[in-house]
């Protein structure tokens, strides 16, 4: 885990907790429309994330995931609860 | 089904183990007002519910339940790596180690194990989401709770971001029981079940 990974770990982080809170409002409010509009925005700049963070340090989804060198890096990246090791 | 993220909805990076903490946090994990309960509870109760709204409140909710219960793992897990026995007898965390090393196992703070009884999915709507109610207020309550005892910054931060999606959880399940109450007859004014009892005798 370099430091650049971790940035962008960090932006995907923020933008699902952006689309999380927007969909909980959703489900009581679901004909708001300037929700729907904050929904689709951060859901698609979340998923380009995703895509870029898989392309450039392997898949956080399996659905992102790709033949890429000799190892699927799906599982033989450092899990979420590896963090804080010094 | 589910997908799942490689990553934590909140990042937990703890330097500094501490079993003390860690025999209480697992509270949140496997304990009465616990993730596991959260999560299982919502996702239980989805399918007696007659309104969409809610369903989906219901899903969205307990799918992010799984992720805290995901996060309080990590907590756990962290805060017992790389104790000495010594730490681990003193620290009082010798019993649970005793029968799970420093595998994580869902109990609670003081041993008792997990256990389906610790929440409901009564097939009525109302009683359900008064429960989920008071289940986020409890929750929240543990993790005040939590914050009392804890000294070190790494641990304080992630409980303190599951302690407000607590807050926020309370409000959202607020505005499903108020959506539910504004559809009932008017003339069912004790609440009885929308679900079941539709057609009154």
């Amino acid at each position: 885990m370099n430091c650049e990974s971790q940035k962008l770990l960090k932006e995907i982080s923020i933008l699902d907790f952006a689309v999380t809170e927007i969909t909980l409002f959703l489900d009581t409010h679901p004909c708001n429309q300037e929700a729907m509009r904050y929904f689709t925005y951060y859901n698609r700049l979340k998923k380009d994330k995703m895509k870029e963070y898989a392309d450039m340090y392997g898949p956080l989804t399996l659905a992102f995931a790709q033949q890429t060198g000799n190892d699927f890096l799906w599982t033989t990246q450092p899990w979420p609860w590896e963090g804080g090791m010094e | 089904m589910w997908d799942y993220e490689k990553r934590l909805q909140y990042p937990v990076n703890i330097k500094t183990p501490n079993a003390r903490l860690a025999q209480y946090i697992i509270s949140q994990y496997g304990g009465p007002d616990g993730e596991l309960g959260a999560s299982m509870r919502y996702l239980s109760q989805r399918y007696a519910s007659p309104y969409r709204e809610v369903s989906a409140l219901l899903t969205d909710i307990g799918t992010e339940e799984l992720s805290h219960f995901e996060m309080v793992g990590t907590i756990v897990h962290q805060l017992t790596r790389n104790l000495s026995m010594e730490e681990i007898e003193r620290s009082g965390f010798g019993p649970y180690y005793i029968d799970h090393t420093i595998g994580i196992w869902p109990q609670a703070a003081g041993g008792v194990p997990f256990n389906a009884c610790e929440f409901q999915s009564k097939g009525d709507i109302i009683t359900d989401l008064h429960e989920n109610l008071a289940a986020e207020q409890k929750a929240r309550t543990t993790y005040d709770n939590i914050l009392r005892v804890i000294d070190d910054p790494d641990v304080a931060d992630p409980i303190r971001f599951l302690r407000e999606r607590e807050i926020v959880h309370f409000q959202r399940f607020g505005e499903g029981l108020r959506r539910v109450q504004e559809d009932l007859d008017p003339k069912n004014f004790y609440m009885y079940n929308p679900g079941f009892d539709r057609c009154p005798k």
